[in-house]
């Protein structure tokens, strides 16, 4: 009788781990700094509420984040500012070199991301930003979109901006990318033939089976995934939704992910940058 | 001579078996939001139509939609609306389109899959590509199984 009513309480437990939501008014501070992880939404967004991917996640994991102690997504930013002091490279430079600070001359770029690149003449990530720097500073030869490296290093240059708005340029040249991250926002595919909107913001805070359907703001990425056990690119998140509905994903890098990426993070504008987040 | 005509008949017709009494998808003809037909000459089993509503990688209806008759299963989903009673609501003709293709029998806005279907779609992955989500005679089943839905 003991024992099967401890492994009621341990079911009972197991259970409300996995599905209890966040209380609905918790608000993230992080040492002392406030984000904001909600806001009204403009009178054109087709949102009326914007609402951070940290408000959809459970009490334990929006802790987690509350301390940079306990967030192991932090661990990735630490990675990163080893590498910026890193010489790398037939020019035999680091990051720092040129760059100096990060806190100082990265400050603010995580949170205008993506952006049209005049050199490049096309829609930068900051993947793109640090691989075009490494060629064309260093030398050296750019890291894959979802290595290590380039998870340690977006995540330290992301959390020079961390608490700072989200507010990306969508006119000018970013017009047409956003354009076209719309209609791919707005487009059914797969086997499962359902397009972004469906979930994310037609059910966002319902749920579909274990997971609590969020608005899938990206102003937390690269983030530590639970589900992952790892870092990962809003990219990968990107092909993860792709995937599950039986699509055909893009490329990871892909002109249909920068513009997607670009739509996205339009959206969003307002939410305070949580880079490194960590998510379920 | 004549006989042998025969014969070759009764051959194709042998051999074709099942499929021939099979609707393919393409040929799912959806009337006034119902499809009166069975898609097999087989009548469904509730039993295994209770299988491929659970299962995950089958019909997964549990992702989106409450079912007090699997109580027992966690995480029902919130998306859709509950099957409790859906045999109260609906015939079975019009389930049937439902489950082959919601946008046409509900609505083009519908987040629902169709889960009889294999033209119209975009960038399906290799693996799915060509397949519908359950066979004619899955979505026979699950009609089956949704008939005995009758309690709100």
């Amino acid at each position: 009788m003991k024992k099967l009513l401890a492994m009621g309480v341990i079911g009972l437990f197991a259970a409300t781990a996995n599905v209890a939501l966040a209380d609905e008014d918790a608000e993230l501070v992080v040492d002392g700094q406030a984000f904001v992880t909600k806001l009204d939404a403009p009178a054109d967004s087709p949102l009326s509420e914007i609402l951070s991917g940290w408000r959809f996640r459970n009490d334990e994991t929006q802790e987690l984040q509350t301390d940079d102690f306990e967030n192991p997504a932090m661990i990735f930013a630490e990675y990163g500012e080893e590498l910026w002091e890193t010489a790398d490279g037939a020019d035999g430079k680091s990051c720092a070199d040129c760059h100096g600070d990060a806190a100082e001359s990265m400050k603010g770029l995580r949170a205008s991301m993506p952006k049209w690149h005049d050199g490049k003449k096309t829609l930068f990530a900051l993947e793109d930003h640090i691989n075009w720097s490494r060629e064309e500073h260093q030398k050296a030869k750019p890291w894959k979109w979802e290595s290590q490296e380039m998870l340690a290093m977006t995540a330290y240059i992301g959390l020079q901006s961390r608490g700072m708005p989200v507010k990306v340029k969508v006119d000018g040249p970013a017009a047409d990318w956003w354009k076209r991250g719309e209609e791919l926002y707005y487009t059914r595919v797969g086997q499962l033939d359902m397009s972004c909107a469906h979930c994310h913001e037609n059910n966002y805070g319902n749920m579909i089976r274990a997971d609590h359907l969020s608005q899938g703001q990206i102003n937390g990425f690269p983030v530590y995934r639970l589900k992952w056990q790892g870092m990962g690119s809003i990219h990968r998140r990107f092909k993860g939704c792709m995937d599950n509905i039986r699509a055909t994903p893009f490329k990871r890098g892909s002109d249909e992910f920068t513009a997607l990426e670009l739509y996205l993070a339009s959206r969003g504008e307002g939410l305070s940058v949580e880079t490194p987040a960590l998510r379920n | 001579m004549r006989i042998a005509v025969t014969t070759v008949l009764a051959l194709m017709l042998g051999v074709s078996g099942v499929s021939a009494e099979t609707v393919k998808p393409a040929d799912v003809k959806i009337v006034d939001g119902a499809v009166a037909q069975a898609l097999t000459d087989k009548p469904g089993d509730p039993e295994k139509g209770r299988q491929w509503v659970m299962g995950r990688k089958l019909g997964n209806c549990l992702a989106c939609h409450v079912n007090s008759d699997m109580a027992d299963q966690p995480y029902h989903g919130e998306v859709g609306p509950p099957l409790d009673g859906v045999a109260g609501r609906w015939t079975a003709a019009e389930l049937r389109a439902i489950v082959v293709n919601s946008k046409e029998a509900l609505s083009p806005e519908t987040i629902m899959p169709g889960f009889y279907r294999e033209a119209g779609l975009n960038r399906v992955a290799k693996k799915f590509a060509g397949k519908t989500v359950l066979t004619a005679q899955q979505v026979e089943d699950v009609i089956a199984y949704l008939m005995t839905l009758k309690e709100e």
